[in-house]
């Protein structure tokens, strides 16, 4: 046994009212570049839909995560070692920049400097690519809130084995929220698939990173992760992912996505796991059994044995200490109402979702859902239960409902506990639960109190790193010591390919000439 | 002809093939090394197959794939001296082969290099997003292709050998330090001596180019387990608190078995 800890995340979709906060504080503080304007670490997707980039969920086209061959071992969906190495002059898999959408602004500076005419100017959209107008044909979140035909939404992979023509109609449909951000897997495909070796995971908090300087921009890795999470930035040329917010976390603070989220929905705690079993589990054979799997991979971190291992594996007391109060722990194991995206990909995902409950409390009570042994019949719900299957436990229906199930209770033990002043003890018993338990979960989901939601131990850098020697030095940089990141201007790469050029000619000259028309006109 | 248009010229000689490959085998290096010293980040194979797949994936694959070979052949060509395989096949049939494998691969290489340039050139996507750098080397490398390709006829033209006899003289006097190399191939029809010049302006360019991105073909990869995981701070690491002199030293906390950090590349 072999303990390493990592630091998990827990998304709850019950209460993500899809605001976006997440993705726009992410963008802000670390794609607000040239070359990755297109790339969104954490984006916020409404189901069904065929989401960001498109159909990114259809491994059959883009041939994300793990695949089982014949004798039990894993292999990358892309292929063995010699074949990506093969491909790596032309990636057969890798999605064009338009399966994401071309990224744009606007034409603003027409706007103050057009002239006198009949009609508002207006601000047209403009390439940041080509410089170039252009019309926008897709963005990162063209189907917000079911934009766009059911027809075209419905290629949703999670439709699988449902009878989906019914939700089209207006009276079924159904929708939620899915914020993604890099899983940081415990197997992960990106790391197994770079040629350079250039990605890899972190041994004392499991984050996944690229080094920016051993990155040689293969490509493969974009090709590799299932939840297409990894970007190649075309001005630099190397691949680019979610960081967790690494220098964040070190210093014992959430990720900038959870400390900025409106709704209070996310969740970050350590997990301890036996890092000598992942292969095996990762390699079950039947994909059902995936999240189980998983689950027997995470260690009691009150156990004693474990805790003598992870001191002996090198696991910090602060640690083994914040795993003790891991609000992803309690999600995850004890009450089991967390679950993986997409295990099927069998790269063990440490991002974990609490599956949404449609608003159901009152339309149950008003008799539009199904009772059954006392309890709502969630499988009667508006979201199908086996949508969310697909979505969590490669179509395991069993354990969804179960959380549904434990969800749906705690509301209706709260409610009988304020409202009637009574503990509806029924209805917990058939569940599985004590009271206790549902009122701690009421208070860490419902209440969700900062330092419930967040228990982060500090990294010791001190152990590892002389702090002497990284004084005056730059901090966080993009690989390239001191630099700014951007590879202009020197030597080298003497002119960078368009930064700082995005004031089109194209609309500038256009301004130029109708500034002059103008100017004629009022001359005349 | 006059004489002083006659010294020039035979000084241009002794220079483009006596002196100027030792410019460009210089920067070529120390280039190299500098730039994959102080300035990583910009190390890389500048891929734009994101941007734009048409047209680059028979493109691109036919351009590397033949250019592979055709810089082999030349490797092994030029550098292999003449007594390791005069016993084995005759110059004049060595030459056949030379022939006709590079012109095969060469016209491949052609068709390849000319998709990637049309595809630069042309498509708004790649053209806005270029360096001048990214162009500047393509059109290099399809001037030397084209090149390549026109000396092939002068080669059948002399099927006895001699040409290519004297180029792999040169070669081999060039790289084991010679004195007058240059004098080995005075008179050379010019495509091959222009072949000669842009081939070392090649070398000159590389570590200014992309071009670098060769020298990082990740044939390692095929040797290396799935899965990396580094330690902080690596094999550089020097564990505990840092020992502040005439003070009593700070006890040191058990840490986890240092594992050597990822290979260098």
């Amino acid at each position: 046994m072999k303990i390493r800890a990592q630091i998990a995340m827990v998304l709850n979709l019950d209460k993500c009212i899809g605001c976006h906060t997440c993705s726009v504080t992410c963008k802000q503080v670390w794609t607000s570049r040239e070359g990755v304007e297109y790339a969104w670490f954490n984006n916020v997707e409404t189901k069904p839909g065929i989401g960001y980039p498109k159909d990114w969920e259809n491994q059959d086209r883009w041939k994300g995560g793990w695949t089982r061959k014949r004798n039990g071992t894993l292999q990358p969906r892309i292929g063995a070692k010699w074949r990506i190495l093969a491909n790596i002059f032309a990636n057969p898999n890798l999605p064009e920049i338009d399966d994401y959408y071309e990224p744009f602004t606007f034409d603003y500076t027409h706007l103050q400097t057009a002239p006198e005419s009949e009609t508002m100017p207006v601000a047209r959209p403009v390439s940041l690519l080509t410089g170039e107008r252009m019309e926008i044909k897709w963005g990162p979140n063209w189907e917000e809130i079911l934009g766009t035909e059911f027809r075209k939404r419905s290629a949703d992979r999670n439709f699988e084995g449902i009878q989906k023509k019914i939700y089209g109609e207006f009276e079924k449909t159904f929708m939620f929220y899915l914020p993604r951000l890099c899983e940081h897997c415990l197997n992960p495909a990106c790391v197994a698939s770079c040629p350079s070796g250039s990605i890899y995971k972190r041994e004392e908090d499991g984050i996944v990173l690229i080094d920016q300087e051993k990155c040689r921009g293969w490509r493969m890795c974009v090709s590799a992760c299932p939840y297409k999470k990894i970007y190649y930035n075309w001005q630099s040329g190397k691949a680019e992912k979610c960081i967790f917010c690494y220098p964040r976390i070190e210093a014992g603070e959430p990720t900038v996505c959870s400390e900025t989220c409106v709704g209070r929905i996310r969740y970050l705690g350590v997990m301890l796991y036996d890092a000598d079993r992942i292969a095996q589990a990762a390699a079950t054979e039947n994909e059902q059994h995936l999240y189980q799997e998983q689950l027997d991979l995470f260690l009691d971190p009150e156990d004693p044995q474990v805790i003598a291992q992870a001191r002996a594996d090198g696991v910090p007391e602060a640690w083994l200490e914040a795993a003790r109060r891991s609000p992803v722990y309690r999600m995850a194991i004890d009450w089991k109402i967390a679950f993986p995206l997409h295990p099927e990909y069998r790269t063990l995902p440490m991002v974990w979702y609490v599956p949404p409950l449609s608003p159901v409390q009152a339309a149950a009570e008003a008799g539009h859902v199904g009772w059954k042994d006392g309890l709502p019949d969630v499988e009667s719900l508006r979201i199908p239960v086996k949508y969310l299957a697909n979505l969590l436990t490669a179509g395991a229906e069993a354990p969804v409902i179960s959380a549904l199930q434990r969800m749906m209770a705690m509301r209706m033990h709260m409610r009988a506990r304020t409202v009637e002043s009574r503990d509806d003890t029924a209805i917990l018993a058939r569940v599985g639960m004590t009271a206790s338990q549902v009122e701690a979960m009421y208070q860490t989901l419902a209440i969700a109190n900062y330092e419930d939601r967040y228990v982060i131990p500090s990294t010791h850098r001190e152990y590892a790193e002389n702090a002497f020697d990284l004084k005056s030095s730059c901090g966080f940089s993009f690989g390239q010591g001191c630099y700014d990141g951007r590879t202009v201007g020197n030597l080298f790469s003497a002119t960078g390919p368009s930064a700082g050029r995005m004031a089109p000619p194209a609309i500038r000259e256009a301004n130029e000439a109708a500034a002059a028309a103008a100017a004629q006109e009022t001359g005349r | 002809m006059s004489v002083v248009w006659t010294g020039f010229a035979d000084y241009l000689h002794d220079f483009l093939f006596g002196i100027y490959p030792y410019i460009c085998m210089g920067v070529f290096v120390i280039g190299s090394l500098i730039r994959f010293d102080r300035d990583q980040y910009t190390w890389r194979s500048g891929s734009s197959q994101m941007l734009r797949a048409r047209q680059l994936r028979w493109g691109s694959n036919l351009f590397h794939y033949s250019i592979l070979f055709l810089f082999f052949g030349h490797f092994f060509g030029l550098l292999t001296p003449h007594w390791a395989y005069e016993w084995a096949i005759a110059p004049a049939d060595k030459q056949l082969v030379a022939v006709a494998a590079g012109g095969i691969a060469g016209a491949v290489c052609f068709v390849g290099l000319s998709l990637l340039l049309h595809r630069r050139l042309y498509d708004a996507r790649i053209r806005r997003t270029s360096t001048y750098a990214d162009t500047f080397i393509l059109l290099l490398l399809w001037v030397q292709l084209t090149l390549g390709l026109v000396t092939l006829p002068f080669s059948l033209g002399h099927s006895d050998g001699v040409a290519m006899l004297k180029l792999s003289g040169w070669a081999q006097a060039i790289v084991t330090l010679q004195g007058g190399a240059a004098d080995l191939i005075r008179g050379l029809d010019f495509p091959y001596l222009a072949h000669l010049v842009l081939g070392m302006t090649l070398f000159l360019v590389t570590p200014f180019t992309r071009l670098v991105h060769i020298f990082s073909a990740p044939v390692w990869y095929l040797f290396r387990s799935w899965q990396i995981v580094r330690v902080r701070g690596g094999s550089t690491a020097r564990p505990g608190p840092v020992q502040r002199p005439g003070l009593a030293p700070v006890p040191a906390p058990a840490l986890a078995d240092q594992r050597p950090r990822v290979p260098a590349e």
